[in-house]
């Protein structure tokens, strides 16, 4: 069974966590999957850095120009990750935009994705429309789970069709914004988790964007399987380096 | 074989929507409604009414007498640097805003490279009395003072882009940022053929109004509706669109598109994207775009801000995959000798943009017969400070 359905199914909640590889410095990201296992992390998101991240709001992508500018690409990333699998059992997904895939071959990059133990993909804009036309096959002949995205704006309607398509969980854009420009959920927000969590989806939700404490993860967590941190963790490493990830993640759980 | 869009939004292979999740409800309410509300009657009278009374068109087809006599063939030049605001770009932000307001939107955000777009935005919402914000690279900021001066006249904001080059590609992406965090009162007005679909399709038949004048203008003048050659500059390719629509299908008039070559296609500064690009996906479209092997996406460079866009509209990016269209690169150099040209031999100070097309002029041969049209995109006043520059002036 894929590592991620596997670890949906536990009866914990999930805390998940997404940083730009190679970001502070090239070749800290093993070591900081490594550290984020062992302080508890339930699910990692690799960030493959991209040149344009629309969806990301600034602390994002100052962390994937700043990778790249370090030299980071989509072979160095899997060859970084080539031997992942013998220091990590938790759920990996790269999450990354289509481009850089596109170039380096969608089915190579599935293969490779494979060969690596990666569980599955985030792709921001690749809709689920392109992807149910023209990639499902090839994810699935790879035992690729991707991840497809929904808003508040979302309708009922087009979230059955996205359940439908995904196997893997559903990931819950908190409110409508890019990345790491939330503070705090207000009656808006929890109508919005309540009102997705009466769906009864196939799919768990995990919910992302504006998680970035204890409360907010805890707030979320009331209404969904899990939750996403990013941007809060990419300004801690920004602002501590990799030395103190345990702390970090001590603060949320 | 038709060279416009299919029902999917794609041109060939390129085009499409890739859109993250957040942007779907927006653009698919634009697609479900911007045919419908562009065909009612009451909307072509206030788009055509708007064009004539408040552009200034129909624009001339000129017949430039001394060009056609030194190229011994027949040169007509589209008028469009004559347009209100000083170029083509405010056909499209006339027709966008008209849809925006019935589309109950109150917000309007734009992108800007040289601040053409951008100055065509604030324009028409001062005209109708709606928010406008428009997103500019803050190195262009600094480099086309002039058209930020005219948009906070006009009562816009000019917002910085600080992200990535601070160019056009990065306002682009602020613009697609306040979209997403703004998903309810906001109506993005792109300014080229580019983004996801509907917009290259829309933006292409609200220029299209250049090839429809152009046909109706040389039936009086020719006899014939059809040219021979029809020219224009391509950088995302708006007033292209616009000078090809209605002679896509018709095969008997040559296309050509002019891309910046800037120092050279090969000089590493350039914006050729036909000659320099892959298929790729860039701001929500699938397309021909300059980049690295890795796929990141790379800065283009042209002495003309308005060529310097990394990527081509896929309506383009298929014309130069079918061999529709054919593709020309033009430096630097060639296009300020010819804005220096087209100034003393015409009395037309042309927008750096428009003077890439005229130097196609020295690359090809065509017959006396011949009827060739060149999209007149801009005129100069904006680029004065670069011709100051380049010639001492």
């Amino acid at each position: 069974m894929n590592r991620i359905n596997q670890k949906l199914q536990e009866t914990k909640k999930i805390l998940s966590i997404y940083f730009s590889a190679g970001y502070p410095n090239l070749n800290d990201t093993v070591q900081i999957i490594q550290d984020l296992e062992k302080s508890g992390i339930d699910m990692i998101e690799i960030g493959l850095p991209f040149s344009d991240p629309l969806a990301d709001g600034p602390t994002i992508q100052a962390s994937s120009t700043q990778a790249l500018h370090n030299g980071m690409t989509t072979q160095v990333l899997f060859d970084q990750l080539k031997d992942i699998r013998k220091m990590v059992s938790i759920p990996l997904v790269i999450m990354g935009y289509f481009n850089p895939m596109l170039q380096y071959g969608v089915e190579n990059f599935c293969k490779k994705c494979a060969e690596i133990g990666i569980d599955g993909l985030i792709i921001p804009d690749l809709p689920v429309d392109v992807y149910a036309d023209d990639y499902k096959a090839t994810f699935e002949k790879y035992g690729l789970k991707n991840i497809f995205l929904i808003t508040p704006q979302t309708s009922d309607e087009r979230i059955r069709f996205i359940d439908s398509v995904s196997d893997g969980f559903i990931y819950m854009v908190s409110s409508a914004s890019v990345t790491g420009s939330q503070s705090g959920f207000g009656s808006i927000q929890e109508a919005y988790f309540k009102r997705i969590a009466a769906m009864n989806l196939k799919n768990p939700q995990v919910i992302g964007f504006g998680i970035n404490n204890a409360e907010t993860f805890n707030q979320a967590t009331q209404f969904a399987k899990g939750a996403i941190i990013g941007s809060a963790f990419i300004t801690h490493l920004t602002e501590n380096g990799t030395g103190k990830i345990e702390e970090f993640v001590k603060a949320i759980r | 074989m038709s060279y416009n869009v299919n029902e999917k939004g794609y041109y060939g292979e390129f085009g499409g929507a890739f859109i993250p999740e957040m942007l779907y409800p927006n653009v698919e309410e634009l697609r479900q409604n911007y045919l419908k509300i562009t065909a009612e009657p009451e909307f072509q009278a206030e788009f055509d009414a708007l064009l004539k009374e408040y552009v200034g068109r129909p624009t001339p087809l000129y017949f430039a007498k001394r060009l056609s006599e030194q190229y011994n063939t027949k040169i007509y030049l589209k008028r469009e640097d004559l347009c209100h605001t000083g170029a083509h770009k405010v056909n499209n932000t006339i027709g966008q805003i008209l849809l925006a307001k019935r589309l109950g939107k109150k917000r309007i955000i734009a992108e800007t490279g040289a601040g053409q777009h951008g100055v065509a935005t604030a324009t028409v919402c001062a005209l109708m009395g709606l928010e406008c914000i428009v997103y500019m690279g803050e190195i262009d900021i600094k480099r086309q003072a002039p058209n930020v001066a005219r948009m906070k006249m006009l009562g816009a904001e000019v917002r910085p882009a600080l992200s990535g080059s601070k160019t056009l590609k990065d306002a682009t992406n602020e613009a697609i940022r306040d979209w997403i965090n703004n998903p309810v009162d906001t109506y993005y007005i792109i300014g080229s053929v580019v983004g996801p679909h509907p917009y290259p399709d829309m933006v292409a038949r609200f220029q299209s109004v250049i090839s429809k004048e152009i046909k109706e203008q040389l039936l009086e003048k020719e006899g014939r509706e059809n040219p021979d050659y029809v020219i224009a500059c391509v950088g995302g390719g708006s007033n292209a669109a616009g000078a090809y629509y209605h002679f896509l299908d018709n095969e008997d008039v040559t296309i050509i598109a002019v891309e910046a070559a800037g120092l050279g296609v090969d000089s590493g500064e350039s914006a050729a994207t036909s000659a320099l690009g892959k298929v790729g996906v860039i701001h929500g479209s699938k397309t021909l775009l300059m980049q690295t092997t890795d796929g990141q996406i790379t800065e283009p460079y042209s002495i003309s801000a308005g060529l310097d866009y990394p990527g081509v509209g896929p309506m383009h990016a298929n014309l130069f995959a079918t061999g529709r269209a054919q593709f020309i690169s033009i430096t630097d150099d060639q296009a300020m000798q010819w804005g220096l040209k087209l100034s003393k031999m015409e009395g037309l100070i042309p927008a750096i943009e428009s003077a890439h097309a005229f130097a196609v002029l020295d690359e090809m041969k065509f017959k006396p017969e011949d009827i060739v049209v060149i999209n007149l995109s801009g005129r100069g006043d904006k680029d004065l400070n670069t011709y100051i520059d380049y010639f001492k002036l």
